[in-house]
């Protein structure tokens, strides 16, 4: 471990991850580099608290997993899983990120500067994800709560039985699933997509995005329903 | 022509394959157009723990005094790799149910009873509510596919995680909360619009298999301080390959639930007709163990059907570490209790048969979010109740192991068993009573 006045350097070369991970959960504050991650599982997960976190290079699965407070930069790819549950903070991903990014997020924003794959936003409960590329299959499955805003393409079955949450899509969507649908974009919508852009650093015109959410028609058994379970 | 008017007749005689309740469901189901829901686990005869005998000692086994000579009972649950493993006094712990499903008194109650003996109790689909964390003293935190109420603060509060990929009840089936009671303390928990019906996965979201499920528990143990054991749970549908396969991914705990295991509210289709009994995965997931050489090493916890000391000796001796109690330490709390059985009858039922737990209509207070249904259960009371009867359980425990010349009811064994059924032999791999054979061996 290397520190310096602004910054300290945690090496996965010379560490090992549960080194690293406890330096990280322990710090109440404070910046930190994570260098030589190679690929490792589970790698900046747990932390608690307002520290500034940056990964050099691709991470495994469940990066930043249930991050709370924190600040998570992965420079490189991301494995899946990527800031599953996080509760609060901010994790960014400069690359491609794999299949259930950000899946049953509580809280915080999740983003994705290029591409995800499927399940990103898996039963999110309150997490907003904002992704620069193209999402997979089966995104915003089972959805509670939180916004996912895809500035490329959205693969097959978008928001399948979503719940409460909302999907903002640039691009082509391949096709929606059970009970999703096309809703009308109004003022409050255009104003909340702006400020997640901004946040995740994305440039791109609210106007370009048509939303979607739940046409709350399965929301309690009907037999009526028959054909779409 | 003859005139047989007079002549006995046949008595009627109803079909063994269209039998009474068989007609209802039809009549039900041609009247509703919706597959039966109900809790609890099957309902049916299976072989089970009854259709064995514990041996006894004789000439050739040492028999120790009743009440007299000590007879230990404790266990420790997941030294494999956790640094705080659970240290229970008894080997009979609380199964995972949901607040919910369940009201709050209730799982206040169960926390109550469990810690008055020093076992375990566990959460549920749902979260851990301060009622219940407060009153435990060992509390497992599941960790389910919904991932309701799931926060890393609970997670290391929690003195244990219980991975749960399945139950006994409805492998591989989700989990199911109907809308009369997602109340606004059940939403807020779930993050779900109050009253809608609430389905939780049947699989975990950022996981496909026990590859993934083997980094999922390193990055569980990384976020709790490699402190806490974890458990994974399935239900008991393959369980031999299920448990070698947790053992592979890194469990502490292997928990295997058999098809008797309760529910709160699943198909009755699905309850009675998918997954094996308990007495047939205890062997296989023991088989596990032993193949692998992680018998004892990898504890393994058996649920299902549990109901009395003579159950638990008998998983016990089959090779289980422990064992978990759901419908029995409901029934402890007052569920199904004849005193009321005019609230029962209302609801079409009656004590001992009622299951629409889903409804959210428990007389008993237990199985509900109506407050004031829910007040009927003093969680102080049913706690007590049930304490006493995992009391009794305990003592039966001691009572049969002694019998068999065991200082500590870990050491009762295969050896110690004899079938009543051919059944009961194969499945559980002990000899048929009074033979030396056993079913396909």
């Amino acid at each position: 471990m290397t520190t310096t006045l602004a910054n300290t350097e945690l090496d996965l070369a010379k560490l090992d991850r549960r080194q690293v991970n406890r330096a990280l959960q322990e710090a109440a504050k404070g910046d930190f580099t994570v260098t030589n991650p190679g690929g490792t599982h589970a790698l900046a997960c747990g932390l608690m608290h307002p520290v500034s976190v940056t990964i050099k290079g691709h991470c495994g699965y469940y990066a930043a997993g249930m991050n709370k407070e924190a600040s998570v930069t992965i420079e490189g790819n991301a494995g899946t899983g990527v800031a599953e549950n996080m509760m609060s903070g901010v994790v960014r991903v400069t690359g491609d990120a794999s299949q259930s990014a950000g899946a049953t997020g509580h809280g915080g924003l999740l983003v994705i500067e290029g591409n995800t794959s499927a399940r990103c936003g898996i039963s999110m409960k309150g997490i907003d994800i904002v992704v620069g590329g193209n999402i997979g299959h089966m995104c915003a499955f089972m959805a509670q709560a939180g916004c996912l805003v895809v500035c490329g393409d959205a693969g097959a079955d978008l928001g399948d039985s979503i719940y409460e949450a909302r999907i903002y899509v640039r691009g082509r969507v391949a096709s929606l699933g059970a009970d999703c649908i096309e809703k009308e974009m109004r003022d409050e919508h255009r104003a909340e997509l702006a400020d997640l852009l901004e946040q995740a650093g994305m440039d791109a015109d609210p106007s370009a995005f048509k939303r979607y959410g739940s046409a709350r028609e399965l929301y309690n058994f009907n037999i009526d329903n028959l054909d779409a379970y | 022509m003859a005139d047989y008017s007079d002549a006995p007749r046949t008595l009627p005689k109803k079909p063994w394959t269209f039998d009474d309740h068989t007609l209802s469901e039809i009549r039900r189901a041609a009247a509703t157009g919706i597959y039966d829901i109900r809790g609890g686990g099957s309902k049916r005869r299976l072989p089970h723990f009854d259709d064995l005998v514990l041996l006894g000692a004789s000439i050739s086994r040492y028999a120790l005094e009743g009440y007299r000579e000590k007879c230990g009972t404790d266990v420790i649950l997941g030294d494999r790799f956790a640094s705080k493993p659970l240290h229970l006094k008894i080997p009979i712990t609380i199964a995972g149910m949901s607040f919910g499903s369940l009201s709050a008194n209730a799982k206040e109650a169960l926390g109550r009873g469990a810690s008055a003996m020093g076992t375990s109790t566990t959460t549920g689909d749902g979260g851990m509510t301060p009622e219940e964390r407060g009153q435990s003293r060992h509390l497992v935190y599941q960790y389910l596919p919904s991932r309701y109420g799931m926060n890393p603060d609970d997670l290391r509060k929690a003195d244990a995680i219980e991975i749960v990929v399945g139950q006994g009840a409805k492998p591989g089936g989700g989990g199911m909360l109907l809308g009369q009671k997602i109340t606004d303390r059940v939403a807020g928990m779930r993050t779900l619009p109050v009253g809608v019906d609430q389905r939780s996965a049947c699989r975990h979201p950022d996981w496909t298999g026990p590859d993934d499920m083997e980094i999922k528990i390193q990055e569980l143990r990384e976020i709790t301080n490699w402190e806490k054991p974890i458990y994974v749970k399935v239900g008991a549908a393959r369980p031999y390959y299920d448990t070698a396969l947790s053992v592979k991914a890194g469990a502490d705990v292997v928990v295997v639930d058999g098809m008797q295991g309760g529910t709160a509210a699943t198909q009755d289709v699905f309850i009675e007709h998918v997954g094996i009994p308990t007495l047939a995965a205890v062997r296989e997931a023991v088989r596990a163990l032993t193949d692998l050489d992680m018998h004892r090493k990898v504890q393994l916890v058996v649920s299902g059907g549990i109901r009395n000391g003579a159950d638990v000796a008998k998983a016990l001796a089959m090779g289980a570490d422990a064992v978990a109690i759901g419908t029995a330490a409901l029934v402890a709390l007052g569920d199904n209790d004849p005193a009321l059985e005019a609230e029962y009858q209302k609801l079409g039922t009656t004590a001992g048969a009622y299951d629409d737990w889903h409804e959210g209509r428990d007389p008993a207070g237990i199985s509900t979010q109506d407050p004031e249904l829910a007040k009927r259960l003093d969680p102080v009371k049913a706690g007590h109740r049930l304490a006493n009867y995992l009391a009794v359980m305990t003592l039966e425990l001691q009572t049969l192991a002694r019998a068999n010349g065991k200082s500590h009811v870990r050491n009762l064994e295969p050896e110690d068993l004899a079938a009543l059924t051919v059944e009961a032999a194969a499945m559980a791999g002990v000899p048929l009573a009074g033979t030396s054979w056993i079913p396909g061996q």
